[in-house]
C-alpha cells in the first residue's frame, strides 16, 4: 500500500564534521553539494560539532527560520545523540519524532578509508534517511500511570537490602518470604570471608531494621501466586500461609517446644540437629515468633494433639488459622529468591552423601556456629569426636560439564579457605588439607586472605582433583592426584567437607515461570544485558538481585540489591511513566489471529483480547523491537514510523545508483 | 435486460478452473441468465479467431485462467485485454503464476532436459525435445515457443480483479456472479484491484482452536501423526499448515480434512512474498520456548526436515516471489 504523501515536506539536513572524526574521511563540501542536488531538501548546512551548543542552536534557528518540518542530523550513531537533537528540535517547536539520525560516523568514516567512496556512501545513507523522515508522523510519548509501591520477593540478604533501600527512599514496600523468617542463607553462616566477621552480627541489625520500618510490610510464610499487568501496574496475588502462632501474642517463652512430641530434622541446622513441630527457626528470627510446621504437627488436621496450645499461657496458638489471599498492586518488582547448594547426594564418586562424615560446606558452617548443633565445637556427625584431619574438597560437583555443574560458583574457593582457617583456629593441632583445581580469589582482600591461610596458618593446599572417597575403618580414605607433583595421593581424614557450588533455588525456578522471566542454561535468571543491565530483567519493571541470577558473595549480592532498589525507585519516583511511542500496531482487517506474534514477543506485550477477539498491543510493555512485525505471516503488524512501505523505500534508496 | 458478454480465455492451466465454474451446478443457470459466453474454448466450440473477430472493448468481462507459460499464452492475454472492458485473473496460476511457475526453477535450457530426458519415467534415446518448428513430410509444423518464465497474468497485461484459489472455490465464484449481476443492473463495479476473497487469513475461519503455545520441534505429514485432534490447530500438532499466511475465503477446505493448508489463495494485501512470510513465521515459532538452547546446526537440522521447501512454501506463488526474481535469466 503506497501511502500518498499529501504535501511536500520541508526537510533540513545538518551534517556534522565531528571534529575530524567524520570530516577526514567524508568530503563534507562535496556531500553537501550532492545532498542539495540529488534529494528534495529545503536546507543543508554543516557544523564542526552538531552536538555542541552552537550546533544545537543552528538546528533550532534553522527550524524556525526555514520553517522546516522534518530534520535529519547526519552524525554519529543514534544511540549517542538522538535524544540531544530530538529535544533541541522540540525546543524549536518541532515534534521530536520528526527528527532522524543518519549515521555517517560509525557506519562510514570509522570503517572506511577511501574518501570518494565514503562520501558516496554517506550520501546514500542520508538519502535513505530522507525516505524515512518524510514518512514519519508526529508522535506523543505514552503516559503510563504508576503505582508507587514495590514488591520484593525473597527475604535473604539481597531482598532485605533491596527492601530497606526502597523504603528509605520513601516508597512503600511489601516483602514476601516463603519461609517463617527472613535472613536466607546468610543467617546460616558462621563467619564471613575475608574479614571473618560474624554473619549473624552483621545481618540481624538489618533484619530488625526491616521489621521496624514503617514503610515495609513483611509477609513471611507467604508466596506470590499470580502476577498480571506490566511496569507501573503489576496486579499481584500473594498467599499468606498460616503459621498457627499469633506473631503479636507469642512471647518466645519456649514452653511449647518442651511438650511437643514431634521430633524432626532442623533445616536451619542442615538436619544436623533435631527440632520440634513447633519451633523458632533461630533465636534472632524475624518476625520474632514461633511457628508450627504444618506438615508434621499432629494438632492441625486431624486434631490428635494440642499439647502446645494447652501450655501456651498467652493463647498464641490457633489451629484454625487459614491461608489468606492478599491482592495488591505494585509499580515495580525485585526478585531476590536466591540459591540452593548443589546436593552432595548427586556426587557418586564422593559417596552420594551417604556417609555421615562427608558433609557439605553449608553443613560445616553450622558446625562452626555458636548457635549450631555442636555450639561451635567442631565435632564430626558420626561419633561426635573432634576431627584431627579435615579434607576440604574445592569444586565438588563444579566445573565438571560431563557429570555435574559446568560452571564455577566463584565463592567456594573462598569459603573452603575460610573453613580451613576457622578449623585451624578451633583445633590448633588439627591438619587442614584443601584439594583444589586452582584457587580463585578475585575480590577485594581475597588473595591476601588465601595467602594468610596457606602461608601463615599452615593450611595445606594440594593441587589436584579428588577422584574417590571411601570408608576406611572409622576414617575416610581420600584418593586423588597431585597434579603439581604428578603423583597419586591418598589421605586419611576424619571429616571431609565438600565445597559444592550454587544452583538456582527452587523458589527461583518457580518465580521465573510465574513472572515469565527468561533463565540462562543453568536455570539462573537472565539479566537484560549481562554487562550493562545486570539488575534488570528483560521485562520492564522487574529487577533481579543477588544469587537468583548467579553465584555471588555477600558484598556483590548487597551491591546488586542496592542497584536493583535504585532502579525500582526511579520507576516509583514519578506518577506517570513516559514510554517511547514507536510501538507495534495491529491491523485487525488482515490479522487472522494466528497467535504467532503472541509467542514471538519477548516482552509479553501482545495478546488476544478475548472480549473483542482481537490481537492487542499492551502499550506499556511494547519495546518496539519489531519481532512481531517480522514474524506476522499476514503482514498485519507495523511499528509506528517504520512501515513496510517505508522500509522498502529506504532499502531502495541505499541500493540506487 | 442486456446480457453481459463474457470471454473465458486460458493459458498454462489444468482447466480445473473451468470445472470450478461448472461446479456452480444449478447456479450456472443464474449465470446464463445474465451472461452470454462469447468465447470459452474449453466448454464450447470456440477458436482464437472468434475472439480476434470481436470488436475492441466489445467483451464486458474477460476471465483468464492459467499462467503465462508460452508465447501464445501471452498473445492470447493481450488480445483478451484489448477486447475486454474488465479483465479478471481467475485462479492461482493467473494470480501468482501457480504451479506452472515452479518450472522457473530449472533454467529455461534445462526444463526440457528435466521433462524430456532426465525424469525417471522417460525413455527418449534420441533426445527429442519440442521445437518451435519442424518439418514432417514436407509440411512445416509450428508450436508456440516456451517463455523464459511462467508468469502471472498481471506481469503481461493490466488486470482489474483477482479471484485466487486452486481452483477458486464455489463461494468465491458465487461472489463473482453477484458482482456481475450488480454490474448488469446498476453498472457499478468494485474498486479496481480488488481481490474476491477474504481480507484476513485462514486461521480466522478454519475453526480449529489454538493451544496456549504453538511450538513444534519437527514437521510431520498427516499420516505420521497417530491421532489428529480434529479441533486443535494443525501446526501445534506438528503438521505444516500455511493457513497463518494464506488469505481466507475457502472456509478451510483442506484443514477440515486434517490436511494442512497449501496456500492456494495466496497472501493478504499486505504481503508481497507469501513463502517468505510463512518461513519467517514458522522459524520464529520453532520450539520458541527453548530456542536459545539450540545451536545453529541443531536448528538447521530441524529445518532440513521440511520436505521440498520451495514446493511447500511457494507451491502457488513462486512466479511472483522475490527469490524467483534472483533467477540469473532475469538480470537484464
Ligand atoms: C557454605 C557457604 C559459605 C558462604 N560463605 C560466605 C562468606 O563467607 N562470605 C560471603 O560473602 N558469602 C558467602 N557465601 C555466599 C552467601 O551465602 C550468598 O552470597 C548470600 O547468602 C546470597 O543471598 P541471597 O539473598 O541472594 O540468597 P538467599 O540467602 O538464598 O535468600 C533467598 C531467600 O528467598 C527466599 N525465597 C526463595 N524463593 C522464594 C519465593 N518463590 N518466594 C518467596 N521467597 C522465596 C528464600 O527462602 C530465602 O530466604 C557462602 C555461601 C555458602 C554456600
Ligand atoms: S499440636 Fe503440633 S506443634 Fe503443638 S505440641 Fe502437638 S505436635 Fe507439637
Ligand atoms: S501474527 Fe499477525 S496475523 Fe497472526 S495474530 Fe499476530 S497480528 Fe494477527
Ligand atoms: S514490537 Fe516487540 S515488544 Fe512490541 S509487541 Fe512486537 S514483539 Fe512485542
Ligand atoms: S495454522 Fe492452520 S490449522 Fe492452525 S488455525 Fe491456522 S489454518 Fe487452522
Ligand atoms: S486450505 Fe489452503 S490450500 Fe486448501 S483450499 Fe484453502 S487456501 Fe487452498
Amino acid at each position: 500500500m503506497k501511502k500518498e504523501m499529501d504535501e511536500k515536506k520541508k526537510v533540513g539536513v545538518f551534517i556534522c564534521h565531528c571534529g575530524r572524526n567524520i570530516a577526514q574521511t567524508v568530503d563534507i563540501e562535496k556531500l553537501m553539494e550532492e545532498v542539495r542536488e540529488k534529494y528534495d531538501v529545503e536546507f543543508v548546512e554543516d557544523n564542526m560539532y552538531m552536538c555542541s551548543d552552537p550546533g544545537q542552536n543552528l538546528l533550532k534557528e534553522s527550524i524556525q527560520a526555514k520553517n522546516l518540518d522534518r530534520v535529519i542530523v547526519a552524525a554519529c550513531s543514534r544511540d549517542m545523540h538522538e535524544p540531544t537533537f530530538r529535544s533541541a528540535a522540540q525546543e524549536a517547536g518541532l515534534n521530536p519524532y520528526l527528527v532522524e539520525i543518519a549515521n555517517i560516523r560509525e557506519q562510514v568514516s570509522w570503517v572506511h578509508d577511501d574518501k570518494e567512496k565514503a562520501t558516496e556512501k554517506a550520501s546514500k545513507i542520508i538519502g535513505s534517511t530522507i525516505e524515512k523522515v518524510v514518512r514519519d508522523e508526529p508522535l506523543e510519548p505514552l503516559q503510563i500511570p504508576v503505582v508507587q509501591r514495590a514488591l520484593v520477593i525473597g527475604g535473604g540478604i539481597a531482598g532485605i537490602q533491596a527492601a530497606l533501600d526502597i523504603a528509605d527512599a520513601g516508597y512503600e514496600v511489601t516483602l514476601v518470604e516463603k519461609s517463617p523468617t527472613i535472613g536466607g542463607h546468610m543467617a546460616q553462616l558462621a563467619e564471613t570471608f575475608p574479614t571473618l566477621d560474624c554473619s549473624q552480627c552483621i545481618l540481624t541489625p538489618k533484619m530488625v531494621a526491616l521489621s521496624r520500618h514503617p514503610k515495609i510490610n513483611l509477609l513471611t510464610t507467604s508466596e506470590v501466586v499470580s502476577v498480571e499487568g506490566y511496569v507501573g501496574n503489576f496486579k499481584v496475588q500473594i498467599r499468606k500461609n498460616p503459621r498457627y502462632v499469633d506473631v503479636d501474642k507469642c512471647n518466645l517463652c519456649d514452653d511449647c517446644t518442651a511438650v511437643c512430641p514431634v521430633v524432626v530434622h532442623d533445616e536451619y541446622n542442615q538436619g544436623l540437629a533435631p527440632r520440634k513441630a513447633i519451633y523458632i527457626p533461630f533465636p534472632q528470627a524475624v518476625p520474632a515468633s514461633y511457628v508450627i510446621d504444618e506438615a508434621t504437627c499432629l494438632g492441625i488436621d486431624p486434631l490428635i494433639c494440642s499439647k502446645c496450645k494447652d501450655v501456651c499461657l498467652v493463647e498464641a496458638i490457633d489451629f484454625d488459622m487459614q491461608p489468606e489471599i492478599i491482592e495488591e498492586e505494585f509499580g515495580a518488582i525485585v526478585v531476590a529468591t536466591g540459591y540452593d547448594i548443589y546436593p552432595i547426594e548427586n556426587i557418586g564418586e564422593y559417596g552420594y552423601g551417604s556417609h555421615p562424615d562427608i558433609i557439605s560446606g553449608l553443613d560445616f558452617e553450622r558446625l562452626l556456629s555458636a548457635n549450631g548443633p555442636t555450639q561451635g565445637v567442631i565435632r564430626r556427625p558420626s561419633d561426635g569426636k573432634i576431627p584431627k584431619t579435615v579434607v576440604f574438597v574445592h569444586c565438588a560437583g563444579s566445573r565438571d560439564p560431563a557429570k555435574h555443574l559446568p560452571y564455577c560458583s566463584k565463592i567456594c574457593c573462598m569459603y573452603s579457605t575460610k573453613h580451613a582457617l576457622q578449623y585451624k583456629h578451633l583445633v590448633h593441632d588439627g591438619t587442614a588439607i584443601n584439594f583444589y583445581i586452582d584457587v580463585r580469589t578475585a575480590g577485594k582482600d581475597y588473595e591476601e586472605f588465601y595467602k594468610r591461610a596457606a602461608e601463615e596458618e599452615q593450611v595445606i593446599y594440594v593441587r589436584g582433583k579428588v577422584s574417590e572417597i571411601i570408608e576406611d575403618g572409622d576414617q575416610l580414605l581420600v584418593k586423588g592426584v597431585d597434579t603439581l607433583l604428578g603423583e597419586a595421593v591418598e589421605v586419611h581424614a576424619d571429616l571431609v567437607v565438600l565445597a559444592t557450588g550454587l544452583v538456582p533455588s527452587k523458589g527461583t525456578q518457580e518465580i521465573s515461570h510465574l513472572l515469565k522471566l527468561s533463565c540462562d542454561s543453568k536455570g539462573f535468571l537472565k539479566e537484560a544485558h549481562p554487562k550493562l543491565k545486570p539488575v534488570e530483567s528483560a521485562l520492564s519493571g522487574i529487577f533481579i538481585a543477588g544469587t537468583a541470577s548467579g553465584p555471588k558473595d555477600i558484598p556483590e549480592t548487597v551491591a546488586q540489591a542496592s542497584g536493583a532498589a535504585a532502579k525500582a525507585a526511579t520507576i516509583l519516583a514519578s506518577e506517570y511513566l513516559e514510554r517511547e511511542p514507536q510501538i507495534a500496531q495491529v491491523d485487525p482487517t488482515t490479522c487472522g489471529v494466528c497467535h504467532t506474534c503472541i509467542h514471538v514477543c519477548p516482552y509479553g506485550a501482545i495478546y488476544l483480547d478475548e472480549v473483542v477477539g482481537r490481537i492487542t498491543v499492551r502499550e506499556a510493555l511494547c519495546e518496539g523491537c519489531g519481532s512481531c512485525a517480522a514474524a506476522c505471516p499476514s503482514g498485519s503488524i507495523e511499528l509506528k514510523n517504520s512501515t513496510s512501505e517505508g522500509i522498502r523505500a529506504r532499502i531502495k534508496a541505499l541500493l540506487q545508483g | 435486460m442486456n446480457k453481459l458478454k463474457v470471454a473465458v480465455a486460458l493459458g498454462a492451466t489444468c482447466a480445473g478452473c473451468d470445472v470450478a465454474i461448472l461446479d456452480l451446478n444449478e447456479k450456472i443457470l443464474d449465470v446464463i441468465e445474465i451472461v452470454d459466453f462469447v468465447f470459452w474454448p474449453t466448454a464450447m466450440d470456440f477458436k482464437l479467431e472468434d475472439l480476434k473477430a470481436l470488436k475492441d472493448g466489445e467483451v464486458d468481462v474477460g476471465l483468464y485462467h492459467g499462467a503465462i507459460g508460452t508465447e501464445e499464452d501471452e498473445e492470447i492475454a493481450k488480445i483478451l485485454r484489448k477486447k475486454s472492458k474488465v479483465v479478471v485473473a481467475f485462479g492461482a496460476c493467473a494470480n501468482f503464476g501457480g504451479i506452472p511457475s515452479l518450472t522457473n526453477m530449472p533454467y529455461e535450457s534445462k526444463i526440457f532436459d528435466v521433462v524430456y530426458k532426465e525424469s525417471p519415467s522417460t525413455s527418449n534415446p534420441e533426445g527429442t525435445v519440442p521445437l518451435k518448428e519442424t518439418e514432417v513430410e514436407g509440411t512445416k509444423l509450428t508450436l508456440p515457443g516456451i517463455r523464459k518464465r511462467a508468469d502471472s497474468l498481471n506481469s503481461v497485461i493490466d488486470v482489474d480483479y483477482y479471484v485466487p484459489g486452486c481452483p477458486p472455490m464455489v463461494p468465491l465464484i458465487e461472489q463473482v456472479v453477484d458482482i456481475l449481476r450488480v454490474f448488469v443492473e446498476k453498472g457499478t463495479l468494485p474498486p479496481k484491484g480488488a481481490v474476491i476473497a477474504g481480507q484476513d487469513t485462514l486461521c480466522k475461519e478454519c475453526g480449529r482452536t489454538k493451544p496456549e503455545t504453538i511450538s513444534y520441534t519437527e514437521f510431520l505429514s498427516p499420516q505420521e501423526v497417530k491421532e489428529i485432534d480434529p479441533d486443535l490447530c494443525l501446526l501445534s500438532q506438528g503438521i505444516l499448515c500455511l493457513g497463518p499466511a494464506t488469505r481466507s475465503g475457502c472456509g478451510g477446505l483442506c484443514t477440515s480434512m486434517n490436511v494442512g493448508c497449501r496456500g492456494c489463495l495466496g497472501p493478504t494485501d499486505k504481503v508481497d512474498d507469501h513463502g517468505l512470510k510463512m518461513i519467517s513465521a514458522l522459524t520464529s515459532l520453532l520450539d520458541v520456548e527453548h530456542e536459545e538452547e539450540y545451536t545453529e546446526e541443531e536448528l538447521d537440522k530441524l529445518i532440513e526436515k521440511i520436505p521440498d521447501p520451495l514446493g511447500t512454501f511457494y507451491r502457488f506463488t513462486y512466479g511472483v516471489s522475490m527469490i524467483s526474481k534472483l533467477h540469473p535469466d532475469m538480470e537484464e
